[in-house]
């Protein structure tokens, strides 16, 4: 994955911890991307997830879901904001986790609540919109999880492998608006999730704008003769 | 404070009762949060005592009841009810209450009458501020299935007083219709000429619908009403039309296309 930005190349500096401490980080952050489904089973298991134990899996896998989406949609900014660059080697397995929460969510769909029964499977994803976005964003992950791996990077190339993975904005896009669509008046826990979104989102936007504007102003002096502005950037 | 005494009803179903935990665990009352988990946590803070409810608009005799005045308007019964959420989750629960046709006798409502309005109790002070639905809770029902004898005025759960994230001290339950209709924690309840203005029908009116009878034909806008889960259920059963009281109420629909009028 590191093959593919194009900024600056990953340098060792005091910042970035050693290699053990990388992988005792990754290991961690494994093992609290599965915790919530640790206590899934065992809240069954002791019959402890409330009158509707369906309900509570479903809305959990969904939220976990959508939470790891923008965890991993922050990494970029975060790597940016702190001069963190190591952050990025997080960033596999947070997409990962973020499309086997997506799975578990759908599983649970089609098991628990739905009961394999297809024809009301196939009624819901076409005819209710809040399900036919969830199920969109879901087979949108789907590329991406099987180009996640170093050889689809070096087989696609960088930038067809980073224009394939900027469809997560999409996905993450469709994902709030599921949970928006699903909820029956009160949106504040959804207009969360969207303004995070939004922020996430927001400032790519606008460091893209910055650096168009820088290319521009480097284009200037040679423009000012004619008074034309060369684009370089398109916006 | 115990109920009065009360008798089985013919009209309770002997199905399985839901247990009390989750009766009381589980719960729609916006007021205090839209978590299923947050009536129980926060309804607690409602001072149920003294409570009054306003009989009033159009009727011959309007008037205000105490709790204790309705506790002794009429023989109190155990009606245990199917109830029906929107959303598409059910439960089997014993009410204890007196028929709401009892109380609109009381109060002699004129020919004018044409609906029947309930307001619920809201204080900012312990209750949601935020403007998810319009405060007070208003709910509405035509005068004859206000009156019909199946329209539970209900003052108690399990056999005794209703716990404050049931509605305490007083509501209703309407047994064939989606569970939102049933008010909770009512204050007035008005006769009046037109059609109430309900607080989910204005929140999204293609959604919930004046009547919102349970119907599995006509579904829900976002999902289907087709069928239902009954909770400590794990596969979901077919839901019935009128909830199963069709052989009662269908008659009050007669002729009505219930598609448009949903």
């Amino acid at each position: 994955m590191a093959s593919i930005e194009r900024e600056k190349p990953l340098k060792p500096s005091l910042r970035t911890p050693p290699a053990a401490a990388i992988t005792a980080i990754k290991l961690l952050v494994f093992l609290l991307c599965l915790l919530p489904a640790l206590q899934l089973l065992l809240g069954w298991q002791a019959d402890t997830l409330g009158a509707n134990p369906v309900e509570t899996i479903t809305h959990a896998s969904g939220t976990w879901t959508l939470r790891l989406l923008l965890i991993t949609l922050a990494v970029t900014p975060l790597r940016r904001l702190t001069g963190l660059h190591w952050l990025l080697r997080l960033r596999r397995m947070l997409g990962l986790f973020a499309f086997a929460w997506g799975l578990a969510h759908f599983a649970t769909y089609l098991w628990l609540d739905q009961f394999f029964d297809w024809a009301a499977i196939a009624a819901d994803i076409l005819k209710r919109p809040f399900i036919t976005v969830g199920f969109a964003a879901l087979v949108l992950m789907l590329p991406l999880a099987l180009t996640s791996n170093r050889l689809a990077v070096r087989r696609l190339g960088g930038r067809r492998w980073q224009a394939l993975h900027r469809s997560t904005y999409a996905i993450a896009i469709l994902g709030v608006v599921h949970f928006w669509w699903l909820v029956k008046a009160d949106v504040l826990e959804p207009a969360i999730y969207a303004l995070v979104l939004a922020a996430l989102l927001g400032m790519r936007a606008w460091w893209r704008e910055l650096e168009r504007r820088r290319q521009l102003a480097a284009a200037v002096p040679q423009a000012r003769g004619n008074g034309r502005v060369v684009r370089i950037v398109p916006k | 404070s115990r109920l009065p005494a009360y008798a089985p009803s013919p009209f309770s179903t002997s199905e399985e009762k839901t247990p009390l935990k989750a009766v009381t665990t589980y719960n729609n009352f916006y007021e205090f949060g839209t978590d299923k988990s947050d009536p129980a946590e926060n309804a607690g803070k409602m001072s149920v005592q003294p409570w009054t409810v306003r009989v009033e608009g159009l009727a011959g005799k309007p008037r205000t009841f105490g709790i204790e005045e309705l506790l002794q308007l009429a023989p109190l019964e155990e009606r245990i009810y199917r109830l029906r959420c929107v959303e598409g989750w059910s439960m089997v629960i014993p009410w204890v209450g007196l028929p709401l046709a009892a109380l609109l006798k009381q109060v002699e409502p004129l020919g004018s009458a044409k609906y029947v309005e309930f307001v619920t109790h809201y204080d900012p002070a312990i209750m949601l501020r935020r403007p998810v639905l319009s405060w007070p809770y208003v709910e509405g029902l035509r005068l004859d299935e206000a009156q019909h004898p199946l329209t539970l005025l209900a003052l108690g759960l399990y056999g005794d007083v209703l716990p404050n994230q049931n509605g305490a001290p007083v509501r209703l339950v309407v047994p064939w219709k989606y569970g939102f209709k049933s008010a909770k924690s009512i204050v007035a309840i008005r006769l009046v000429e037109k059609q109430p203005r309900t607080s989910w029908n204005r929140a999204a009116a293609d959604e919930y619908g004046f009547y919102s009878n349970v119907n599995p034909e006509v579904a829900h806008p976002r999902w289907s009403q087709a069928t239902e889960r009954r909770i400590g259920e794990l596969r979901k059963r077919p839901t019935l039309m009128f909830n199963g009281y069709g052989e009662q109420v269908a008659g009050l629909y007669q002729g009505m296309d219930l598609k448009a009028n949903y």
